[in-house]
């Protein structure tokens, strides 16, 4: 089932909850802040222990949602799932290129490939 | 503030506190500025980062968060390049000192990417005074 919330929209497919972004900015203090917490708040309470984050329609995204995104990395690893990444844009992925980031991170072209690559529980 | 002169520049200043409406009237303004001067979607993409960063640096970083303390945003916009000074009222800092966050050793730490952003997406970074004041240049001529 999904839920609507204002700058996140997440859904379950199996064992993985997939998170899009509300807005294609991603950049403001005030909004990573709150995309931080909901997001933390809504892996904690996810029965799933996968998480994709599809970034389809992002546009902008700045060091501080880099950040938001290790943390989340963080806690996904620590549940002993697995953090994907879908859908960058050209723009965007170069961001993770230079930050190498691209390194920490399983980027996927799309959210398909991405989700065939979790593993199968 | 925005102006344009007659030696082709559009230029304007902007003073930033915690607020993110202010930092959009600058990034508006600046945007307007390169589209009217035929900057191309990549340079207003790197521009609006290097922008982001830096402002948000100054804030953070610089200011500390204090809400009664803002940060100065100069910008010149002209045909060749576009300049901006961004500049905080802290106490000023070594940039030689940040650590680089490439390293595998960092690459799981949240902060510390913003500087090294601004390098990798302006042609010109300076550092001007205790390390407060930051200059950084955008050049068209050097995009492939």
């Amino acid at each position: 089932m999904a839920s609507e919330t204002p700058r996140l929209r997440c859904s379950s497919q199996g064992s993985v909850l997939v998170v899009e972004f509300a807005d294609r900015d991603v950049l403001d203090d005030v909004a990573i802040r709150q995309i931080n917490s909901e997001l933390v708040r809504q892996i904690e309470a996810a029965k799933t222990v996968h998480v994709l984050i599809c970034f389809r329609g992002v546009e902008h995204l700045s060091s501080a949602a880099l950040g938001t995104l290790i943390t989340v990395n963080s806690l996904v690893k620590k549940r002993s799932g697995q953090l994907r990444l879908s859908n960058i844009k050209g723009t965007i992925l170069e961001v993770f290129r230079i930050t190498k980031l691209d390194r920490l991170f399983q980027i996927h072209d799309t959210s398909e490939q991405a989700l065939a690559a979790f593993p199968k529980s | 503030m925005m102006s344009t002169s007659n030696t082709g520049f559009d230029s304007g200043n902007v003073n930033v506190s915690a607020s993110a409406e202010e930092l959009e009237v600058l990034q508006t303004s600046v945007a307007s500025a390169l589209t009217r001067h035929a900057y191309g979607e990549h340079a207003l993409f790197s521009i609006r980062l290097a922008i982001e960063e830096a402002v948000m640096n100054a804030i953070r970083h610089g200011n500390l968060s204090d809400p009664a303390k803002t940060v100065e945003a100069r910008w010149s916009v002209g045909a060749e390049s576009a300049t901006f000074h961004i500049i905080d009222q802290g106490e000023g800092f070594d940039p030689a000192a940040v650590p680089d966050p490439t390293l595998d050793e960092n690459l799981e730490i949240p902060s510390g990417r913003g500087l090294m952003l601004i390098r990798a997406y302006m042609h010109e970074v300076r550092h001007h005074g205790l390390g407060n004041h930051l200059e950084m240049t955008f050049r068209r001529e050097a995009v492939a």
